[in-house]
Order: structure tokens, then C-alpha cells, then sequence
């Protein structure tokens, strides 16, 4: 197991390191998530939609789309210099290799969500008294899964010409039990409804996360390999 | 079929690679022991690369085994482990400094005191004082210097090289010829492909040419002379 964890924290560090000097996807992904809600705040009509039954859609295109964009950047790296060639030299498992980009991924993600989620209290006017602890939850339990995919689909999507366009094409599809999950967990948790009423979209976002997770895992080694 | 020596440490058996219909590579076999060094040279598209990519595990061969340390290379962390390339590009991140580039690489292959082989590596290049700038801020030789550091730094038995010289001013030449001497006595095993022979045909021990992804010589240097002519007249074809 440090086999696997060792390389990884390193790549993932590595990724860090060189996102906080170059600050490429974070800010494109933070300045596109805030013009989004800018643009979502000005062209709703509050005196026909509640914000409670627009905002979580609202709130899940915005991360989805933002995420993707630091997403792309994860594999992109490596094409620079060829420094993935470097990865595959190593004496280590693919497996961590992937590991590595999605702690990574998590990583930025989680920072784009930080800097999202006060935007959208305050473009949205949200009661988050008591819900607070309970959306962050919903988000994590997304995000896991849904950024293994979005790892996998990166490491696929950059073998290609166009890889920035490539990766929506791959991804979307895969994203779509995810984001109705999260869209209902966050429409219940939102309308301060009983957790009864959000267990059976939790559970949907936690087996997406297991399986999901597990196949990327698994099918990981054989994207990378030449 | 190349003479074996004794203490070969890299091995390439009848290797092939064809990309779809086309085939780059066809019966090529190689043999390279400890203190050796084989100048491979061929016209642009006769294979080298692809060869070099082969013995490094890079690409599958479609036919044909290598084997380091008598062991196939695929089949164990050691094999990977025992190679250092030195390719076309750099395989490093312009963003971070030669150290931490350095630093990575001793993060990937687990290597025990990091930061004391790192500066003992950029001695090696000549490159201590600069360790601390970002990649992006160095002259292409200097990248091409710590590429070099980057291969050497796990102490691999095999050393690959595709245009180690490219970029390089005769001061780095020099000063990479004598770090590849300083490995050959040490016993590695060392493939470099060059289109100027010329540059390290005095550390050769092997000469091959490769020409349309085939042998067309492949010999040991024992009067290297006459044979540098003939390789550079087989390259002109």
C-alpha cells in the first residue's frame, strides 16, 4: 500500500506545486464559475422562480462545468516535455499514477467549490442555517466519483488531437447519474426536508463513487499504456 | 545475429514493432554488456527511436523480448528500474526548478537521501549554482543538462540515449562525454543514438546502423576508424 500511496502523494504534490505557480485551471475555473452565477443571477426572474428550486441546478452546472476545466489541465501537464514518458519509466504502478492525478483533482476541485459556494450564497440569497454541513457532504459524496471519472476521461481525452474538446464528449454521459443525485440531494437538503427523503440519492451517489471509482481503478493502467 | 559478450545486461532478441501495416523495426537483435556502448546511427525514419523506445519499455515490441538483467523488461520493477533515458524531449516540468524536478524523480523511484544524490547529481552537470531557477528560465542546454540528471539520478545499469548532444555547446559535450565515460567504467550498459558519430565514436565499443528498420551494420569497434567512415557512408545511404 505505501507502494501505491508514496508515488502518488508525490504526483499529486507535484501537480499542486505547479498549479500554484502557473495558476492556470484554478483561476480559469474560479473566474468562470463566478461569471456563471453573475450571468444565472441576472437572467432569472425571482419573482417566478424560488431560488430554492433553481439554485441547485444552478449550483451543479456551475461545478460541473468549472471542474472540467481544471480537469483538463490534469493530463495536459504531462504532455509538456513529454514529462508523462517520465511517469511510465518509473518503477511504479499506473494505479498510483491515477491515484495521484485524482487526490490532485480532488484537491482543485475543492477549491473551485470554496470559492463557488459563498458566491452563490450571496447571488442566491440561500438559507444555509443548518444546511451548511449537509450540502458540503453532498458535494464531497459527488465529487468523489465524479472525478474519477473525469481522471480517467482526462487521461483518455489527452491521447487525442483535440483533447479539450474530447473531454466533455467522454464525460458528460458518465456524469449524468451524479449530477441528478446531487441536483435532488441539494433540492431536498435546500428545502430543510427530513434526511429520510435524501437517503435513496445518497446511496445513489455513494455506490456511483464505489463502482465507479473501482472501474477507473481498474481500467486505468491499460489508458495509460502506449 | 550480434556476438554475445560476457556480462550483457541488455538484450534485445529479434524485436519487431510494425504500426499498423508499416514496419519500423524488423529482426533486430542486440546484445550490450557492462562497459559498453553501442553508437546507433541510421538516416532520419530508420528506426533509432523507435528501437530506443523498445529497450526502454516505452513500446511493446510486436515481436521479438528485451531482457535487462536477464530478467524481461516488463515483467518486474527491477527491470524499469535498472533504465535511464535520456530522450528527444526532456520529460521534466518547465514550472519547477531543477531540484524539484530532481526531487520528484527521487520521490518516484523511492530513493533514499534524496536531497544529498539531487546536489551530487547537478554537481555532476554542472548545474548547483542554477538548481534553484525555474526550468522555463534556463537555456536549452542547461534543460538538456538536467535531463541528463534526471536519467542518472537512480544510478540505472542501462543508459539509453536519443541525441543526448542536441542543444549542447562542445563545453556540455565534453562534459557529458565525460560523465558517460565516468558510467562506462563504472560498468553500465549504454545505447546512444546520434547523428554526429563522430562525438562519441572514442567511448564506442559497439557501432550500429540501422537502415530502414534493419541491420545494416552492426559491429564491435576494433579498428573504429574505417568503420566511422563506413557508418557515416551507410547513414548517407
Amino acid at each position: 500500500m505505501a507502494d501505491l500511496l508514496r508515488p502518488s502523494v508525490a504526483i499529486a504534490a507535484k501537480d499542486f506545486l505547479i498549479e500554484w505557480r502557473s495558476r492556470t485551471a484554478l483561476l480559469s475555473a474560479t473566474v468562470f464559475a463566478a461569471l456563471v452565477l453573475v450571468v444565472f443571477n441576472f437572467a432569472r426572474d425571482p419573482a417566478s422562480l424560488s431560488p430554492v428550486v433553481l439554485a441547485p441546478s444552478v449550483l451543479w452546472v456551475t461545478t460541473t462545468f468549472a471542474a472540467m476545466l481544471t480537469l483538463n489541465r490534469a493530463f495536459m501537464l504531462e504532455r509538456e516535455n513529454e514529462a508523462g514518458e517520465a511517469l511510465r519509466l518509473a518503477p511504479i504502478s499506473p494505479n498510483a499514477v491515477f491515484l495521484g492525478k485524482y487526490l490532485a483533482n480532488l484537491a482543485f476541485v475543492g477549491v473551485v467549490d470554496l470559492v463557488v459556494l459563498p458566491l452563490f450564497v450571496l447571488f442566491f440569497n440561500v438559507d444555509f442555517g443548518g444546511v451548511l454541513l449537509g450540502l458540503i457532504g453532498v458535494i464531497v459524496l459527488a465529487n468523489l466519483g465524479f472525478i474519477a471519472v473525469g481522471t480517467l476521461s482526462s487521461a483518455m481525452a489527452v491521447r487525442t488531437r483535440f483533447a479539450e474538446l474530447m473531454l466533455p464528449v467522454l464525460l458528460l454521459p458518465f456524469l449524468i447519474p451524479p449530477l441528478i443525485g446531487a441536483v435532488q440531494a441539494t433540492t431536498r437538503i435546500l428545502a430543510h426536508r427530513p434526511l429520510s427523503e435524501l437517503m435513496g440519492w445518497l446511496r445513489l451517489l455513494g455506490l456511483y463513487d464505489i463502482v465507479f471509482f473501482t472501474v477507473c481503478l481498474l481500467v486505468f493502467p491499460s489508458v495509460s499504456d502506449e | 545475429m550480434p556476438t554475445t559478450t560476457l556480462g550483457v545486461i541488455l538484450e534485445g532478441i529479434a524485436l519487431e514493432r510494425r504500426f499498423g501495416a508499416s514496419r519500423v523495426l524488423t529482426q533486430v537483435d542486440l546484445a550490450v554488456g557492462r562497459g559498453e556502448l553501442l553508437v546507433l546511427v541510421g538516416p532520419n525514419g530508420a528506426g533509432k527511436t523507435t528501437l530506443l523506445r523498445l529497450l526502454a519499455g516505452l513500446t511493446r515490441p510486436s515481436k521479438g523480448e528485451v531482457r535487462v538483467l536477464g530478467h524481461a523488461l516488463r515483467s518486474t520493477p527491477a527491470g524499469k528500474r535498472a533504465i535511464g533515458v535520456v530522450s528527444h524531449q526532456t520529460l521534466l516540468y518547465d514550472d519547477l526548478t531543477a531540484t524539484e524536478n530532481l526531487r520528484f524523480t527521487a520521490k518516484l523511484y523511492g530513493l533514499p537521501s534524496a536531497t544529498d544524490r539531487v546536489n551530487a547529481a547537478l554537481d555532476q552537470v554542472g548545474l548547483r549554482t542554477r538548481g534553484e531557477e525555474p526550468l522555463r528560465r534556463l537555456s536549452r542546454g542547461m534543460v538538456q543538462r538536467v535531463a541528463i540528471a534526471r536519467a542518472l539520478l537512480h544510478d540505472p545499469s542501462v543508459i539509453l540515449m536519443d541525441e543526448p548532444f542536441v542543444g549542447l555547446d562542445r563545453a556540455s559535450v565534453n562534459q557529458v562525454c565525460a560523465i558517460l565515460r565516468r558510467l562506462l567504467d563504472g560498468g553500465a550498459a549504454v545505447v546512444a543514438s546520434t547523428h554526429d558519430p563522430a562525438l562519441v565514436w572514442s567511448l564506442g565499443t559497439i557501432a550500429g546502423v540501422l537502415v530502414q528498420g534493419r541491420w545494416a551494420l552492426y559491429q564491435r569497434l576494433i579498428n573504429g576508424d574505417g568503420l566511422l567512415a563506413r557508418c557515416e557512408e551507410l547513414v548517407r545511404g
